[in-house]
């Protein structure tokens, strides 16, 4: 009798033990599977576009002919929307924290600001475009241009800016805050010398994520109306004559990296998705590169700061 | 006089003291106009889609809007049943989801429960890299690649098709799914963990009879971002799922979702004011609706299973 009945257990054991065997691998295949698709994608796009990939490429127009044409204007036209945004949803996203965060009493208001931040962000981009293209487009008559499309992007990562502005400053100690009271400060003297600096390092990493995350966004720029087929660049921002800056680029037409390489990957013929994948390779290390910045600064701030 | 010049000489005393005042207050209310900015995001696009909608639905019935099985808005003999488009959204995040929801909960509980914290450190940044990939090269990688994979097995696969574009979309949505699951599962506290382990129960069982119960309501949560993310993701379906309206549940077939339509209409150039013009915020708000019932239906499950220690 006792012996059945340790034998069955010895067998329960034996099958509990399998089934976490079982599981531990299982559970490292599911993860291989996110790994290995993340570099099969990358493997793929360098695969095929590496070869495109030279220095005519990046100073060509966009072309009929496949083999002469390059992303010039889209990069140009990148790093200019992406200069609107960032000028836009910076300080307007670390404003809206520090108010939220510092000065905001609890309320109806604060909570209802609470609410929707938390759900614009789950927002879907596209809707945005819709947004940028009713207010910025023909409400403010900015036309389908690279203001038009910098603030329909700033519009779409302000909730994330945002909400990297609160934790970071939600990490800093109160004592900092009480020290800077005590010794006289007014309140914006507090977070403007205390608080704002402590903060910089973990809101820099949020802002990069969120800059991120704007440079490989398509569908609400295409919903804005990027044009893509652009054969010139934008004004120049500095010019010869008094006042020796001009802003008209502003309201130049635009097309971004993504948006040239969903054109190519629409086209039937195999030479144009070569380009595709070329872009591909650009616009992935672009992002990439600025995902691991952001993640190296985190984990070096997590490893620094002690209070 | 010297009582005209006592009170002068105090209000220049008291001046420096309400100067500060005055700009703490500027400043304050300049941070507060920032934070409504978002208020006001929210108020815009809520006027936007429903004016925009109001002059279509003058134009289409509602009737016509949802029980029409055709969507041909830019066609001579125009439709507007939104169905076909529903039924091409539906299906993509059906597919995403059978491949995203196992997948995603495996990763966080072998995260979680199981993986030495060398692995944990090295994994998540991985899959975080995942979630910045932009959208238009998981398009590339799932036409190109994922759907030329698929035909070894499935020959007779069409080049578009929602199925490649479903599979994809469904390891783009994974790290939001792990991630967020991962942080529920974490926040159990070790006292339910040690008093399973010392009724004998494995680790595999712990895992899965007492901290998943007790973390469900964040991973419902979690799950519901992985929804919003599917119906609203655009350019994967755009690339890989095919341009025509198909109302069809078959997933092996190409089919338009509401997001694709819209970009295929924006990449033409419709005059504004126009019916076709307005169609794509009919479609918007459509959209917006689907994610919202989501939503609602999310807010109840973690409300419903919520566990308070």
């Amino acid at each position: 009798m006792v012996g059945s009945n340790i034998s069955n257990i010895r067998n329960i054991i034996t099958r509990n033990k399998r089934s976490e065997y079982i599981f531990g691998i299982v559970g490292l295949l599911a993860m291989l599977v996110g790994i290995i698709t993340l570099f099969a994608l990358i493997g793929d796009l360098i695969g095929d576009g590496l070869a495109r990939l030279n220095w005519q490429f990046i100073i060509s127009f966009p072309s009929s002919e496949p083999e002469e044409a390059g992303i010039f204007a889209a990069w140009v036209g990148t790093v200019s929307v992406m200069i609107v945004t960032a000028f836009a949803a910076i300080p307007l996203g670390i404003a809206a924290a520090i108010y939220l965060e510092e000065y905001a009493q609890k309320g109806w208001l604060s909570d209802l600001i609470e609410i929707n931040v938390t759900n614009l962000a789950g927002v879907p981009s596209i809707i945005y475009g819709l947004l940028g293209l009713g207010i910025f487009v023909y409400g403010l008559k900015l036309d389908r241009s690279i203001a038009s499309a910098g603030l329909t992007l700033a519009l779409l990562i302000l909730p994330v800016v945002i909400v990297a502005t609160r934790e970071a400053l939600r990490a800093i100690p109160s004592n900092i805050r009480e020290a800077a009271y005590a010794c006289g400060a007014s309140k914006w003297q507090m977070i403007w010398d205390h608080v704002l600096p402590y903060a910089t390092g973990t809101i820099l990493t949020g802002i990069i994520v969120a800059l991120a995350r704007a440079i490989g966004e398509t569908a609400p720029l295409i919903v804005v109306g990027a044009v893509t087929f652009i054969a010139s660049l934008p004004p120049s921002p500095i010019t010869g004559e008094f006042p020796f800056i001009s802003f008209q680029w502003l309201l130049d037409t635009f097309t971004v990296l993504p948006i040239q390489m969903f054109n190519w990957v629409d086209r039937p013929q195999e030479a144009f998705q070569v380009n595709a994948a070329a872009a591909g390779v650009v616009l992935i290390a672009m992002t990439l590169a600025m995902n691991a910045v952001a993640i190296y600064l985190r984990y070096r701030l997590r490893k620094n700061i002690k209070w | 006089m010297t009582k005209v010049r006592s009170s002068l000489s105090q209000s220049t005393k008291l001046s420096p003291k309400r100067l500060r005042n005055i700009r703490e207050k500027i400043i304050e209310s300049f941070l507060f106009l920032a934070a409504l900015s978002s208020v006001a995001t929210t108020i815009a696009i809520v006027a936007i889609l429903l004016v925009e909608c109001l002059h279509f639905f003058q134009e289409v019935s509602l009737w016509d809007f949802l029980t029409d099985t055709q969507w041909t808005p830019l066609f001579e003999n125009q439709h507007f049943g939104i169905l076909p488009l529903v039924s091409g959204t539906l299906v993509t995040t059906g597919v995403a989801l059978l491949v995203a929801i196992p997948l995603g909960t495996i990763i966080a509980i072998y995260l979680s429960e199981f993986a030495p914290s060398i692995v944990r450190e090295a994994v998540k940044p991985l899959l975080e890299l995942l979630a910045g990939v932009p959208t238009v090269v998981y398009g590339y990688f799932a036409l190109l690649f994922v759907t030329p994979l698929l035909q070894i097995i499935l020959p007779d696969l069409p080049y578009s098709n929602m199925l490649s574009a479903g599979i994809v979309m469904g390891i783009m949505i994974i790290p939001y799914i792990s991630s967020l699951s991962e942080d529920a599962m974490r926040a159990v506290p070790n006292s339910l963990r040690e008093g399973s382990y010392a009724t004998g129960a494995t680790r595999y069982q712990t895992a899965l009879k007492v901290i998943l119960p007790s973390a469900f309501s964040g991973i419902s949560a979690a799950y519901i971002l992985g929804i919003s993310r599917a119906i609203g993701e655009t350019m994967v379906v755009a690339i890989a799922a095919g341009g025509q309206p198909n109302l069809t549940l078959n997933p092996m077939e190409p089919a338009q979702t509401l997001t694709a339509y819209i970009v295929s209409v924006s990449l033409g150039d419709l005059p504004y004011g126009s019916l076709e013009y307005q169609t794509i915020f009919a479609v918007g708000l459509t959209l917006i609706l689907m994610t919202l019932i989501f939503n609602i239906i999310g807010y109840y499950l973690t409300k419903r299973y919520r566990e308070v220690y």
